[in-house]
């Protein structure tokens, strides 16, 4: 079914000069925006993204016109914060769109601006994304001289400024209201909700923040239909009412040991396998798969013998994942450590983890440092049980910190440990005493 | 490094002028932090302390408040006596790089710059630092220097990004 699928997110790539204005306009772009302000109420157009039940991209599956409906009715300033603080390791795809298709991010942000009433949106871009900024500033520079932003935009009474704004290197900076807080000038640590940013976000005012993908879904739901997006990808389970199902494109970046890693665009659902297999080209050298990262390294891992799974919003709970994350898919082949594999994941979240909440500053302090001791021969197999101890305690799933970094941090110990438990109990029975770098 | 300004200050006026035209797309001039600070740093290759109070006054806010803020990121640099080199390289480490061989790749760089992770040569022309996910991981294994990302497989990329970076002839401009 995957085979016939045509891009839609990721259509001008390979253009020549496909970030250029008369390029994007060349190939139907803006149209959409054109069709939301002259056929479209604000409210129309909130409800349109409401019925294509689209999710966000950006990690945690938000239904996205519910968080617009969030917003209070009386309000007069509404920010729009577009995240694309892309940082989840393995992830890269709102780099390749703001890179490839700078207008489509541009259109998409017009378009949820006029659905929620914004009149200034704020793109968040990670430090790391020079080029992303430099093409996207030139981008909004094109727009602004095309009157597609500023006052009046074409001759309606809508209006819009869209500013980049910087990062400085912070993980935690891709969580909504640590956004929130780093665009405000402040450390990045995510704030206690309630409030929602809805109702009180950046510089106190009702907020948005969506995702670099998501609002690129937006302008096509737009330009081709509810219908349209709600034929593709994963229809919800109609014997789960809390299914909220998985429909649309979605772009899936692939890395790590296969023979073309990439961004590819397909419906939502496509079976992890079939990604690697027909898409990635296989794993190097012919070799056997050990492990998969199936959204992201937050979402913990997925075993060779568990990649007929489907990628959606629903499928990788089932087999003890905690979601679809980013749906960037990392591959390890046969050959590699799960036990190195998942000390640099420690390394990594002891390192990005704000500090703020104790059970995760401390907790991803820990299990990085039993990693450790794993790794130089000084641990005992009752580790891994302190180490499972910690994993399940920390994070807003069992209720004890403010955001979701310490569960991010959690799963891949959870998954790793629970699914190649025998490979960590061999290795650190022979590796007592034997001291690696 | 503290060289000064001829005005003695750090946050130059051409510095001031910019954090003024940027200043109207916020409701607060603590918003101007960040901007602010990579003004300063693009400038000096680190942040002074001096800097640090100038940006406050600057912006009506405790340098307390500047120095929290500036703590937080990974890419302030905040050695005055050891400012970054004129070319920073990060060699990612994440684990689609370090899958492709970054863990590897991180000792030769530091080995053909002649630095240790996280130093600076001697003639201050390079600073080579491990870095996180850089988000260009079908590049892996990858660098990332003043912006622009290479892919480093082979001793031959690693001999052409040498070449490129001794002829300045490297590096991205976020404008």
């Amino acid at each position: 079914m995957t085979r016939d699928y045509e891009p839609v997110l990721l259509a001008n790539l390979g253009v020549p000069d496909s970030h250029r204005l008369d390029v994007y306009r060349s190939r139907g772009g803006y149209q959409a925006i054109e069709k939301a302000l002259r056929q479209h109420t604000p409210e129309e157009v909130v409800e349109l993204v409401v019925q294509s039940k689209l999710r966000g991209r950006g990690g945690a599956g938000f239904p996205c016109g519910m968080k617009w409906k969030f917003l209070p009715k009386d309000r007069t300033v509404t920010y729009l914060c577009v995240n694309a603080d892309e940082s989840e390791p393995g992830t890269f795809n709102n780099r390749i769109l703001m890179e490839n298709d700078p207008h489509q991010v541009l259109e998409g942000i017009m378009i949820a601006a006029y659905a929620t009433r914004a009149q200034t949106a704020y793109i968040y871009i990670r430090y790391e994304y020079v080029r992303a900024h430099r093409i996207l500033q030139q981008a909004i520079q094109e727009a602004y001289d095309a009157g597609l932003l500023g006052r009046n935009i074409l001759g309606t009474e809508f209006s819009l400024d869209i500013y980049l704004h910087r990062g400085a290197g912070a993980y935690i900076c891709g969580e909504e209201t640590g956004l929130i807080e780093s665009l405000e000038g402040k450390r990045g640590w995510p704030r206690t909700k309630p409030p929602y940013p809805a109702v009180e976000g950046v510089f106190r005012k009702p907020t948005v923040v969506n995702n670099v993908e998501t609002l690129c879904c937006v302008k096509h739901i737009l330009d081709r239909g509810v219908d349209w997006f709600l034929s593709i990808g994963v229809p919800a389970d109609p014997n789960n009412p809390r299914d909220l199902g998985s429909y649309g494109p979605k772009l899936y970046c692939v890395s790590g040991h296969v023979n073309r890693p990439g961004c590819y665009e397909l419906p939502l659902g496509v079976p992890c396998r079939e990604l690697i297999e027909d898409y990635a080209g296989g794993v190097r050298n012919g070799k056997g798969v050990k492990a998969v990262i199936p959204g992201g390294l937050s979402m913990g891992f997925l075993r060779a013998d568990e990649l007929d799974t489907p990628l959606d919003f629903s499928s990788l709970q089932k087999v003890g994942c905690l979601g679809l994350g980013t749906a960037a898919v990392v591959v390890f082949d046969e050959d590699t450590s799960i036990v190195d594999i998942l000390h640099r994941s420690c390394r990594f979240f002891a390192h990005e983890s704000c500090g703020q909440c104790t059970p995760c500053r401390e907790g991803t302090a820990w299990m990085y440092r039993i990693l450790n001791r794993i790794r130089n021969g000084e641990a005992e197999p009752s580790d891994l049980e302190i180490l499972l101890e910690i994993a399940d305690s920390i994070g807003i799933i069992p209720g004890t910190t403010i955001c979701g970094l310490a569960d991010g941090a959690a799963w891949p110990v959870k998954t790793a440990v629970r699914k190649f438990r025998e490979e960590f109990e061999e290795y650190i029975r022979t590796r007592k005493g034997v001291t690696v770098g | 490094m503290s060289e000064q300004t001829s005005t003695g200050r750090y946050l130059t006026e051409a510095m001031r002028q910019k954090l003024n035209e940027l200043a109207p797309r916020y409701p607060t001039k603590q918003a101007l932090t960040l901007p602010a600070l990579h003004l300063v740093q693009d400038r000096y290759r680190c942040i002074p302390p001096e800097a640090i109070v100038e940006i406050a006054e600057f912006l009506e806010l405790a340098p307390a408040q500047v120095l929290d803020t500036m703590t937080f990121y990974g890419s302030f640099f905040r050695t005055p006596d050891a400012p970054l080199g004129q070319f920073r390289i990060w060699v990612c480490r994440s684990l689609p790089c370090s899958l492709c061989g970054g863990e590897e790749l991180l000792h030769k760089v530091c080995h053909r710059f002649g630095v240790e992770p996280g130093g600076t040569s001697q003639d201050g022309k390079v600073t080579v630092e491990p870095a996180e996910c850089l988000g260009a991981c079908e590049l892996a294994p990858c660098v990332w220097v003043n912006g622009e990302v290479v892919k480093v497989t082979t001793d031959a990329d690693l001999d052409q990004l040498y070449e490129r970076l001794q002829a300045g002839a490297i590096g991205e401009s976020a404008q």
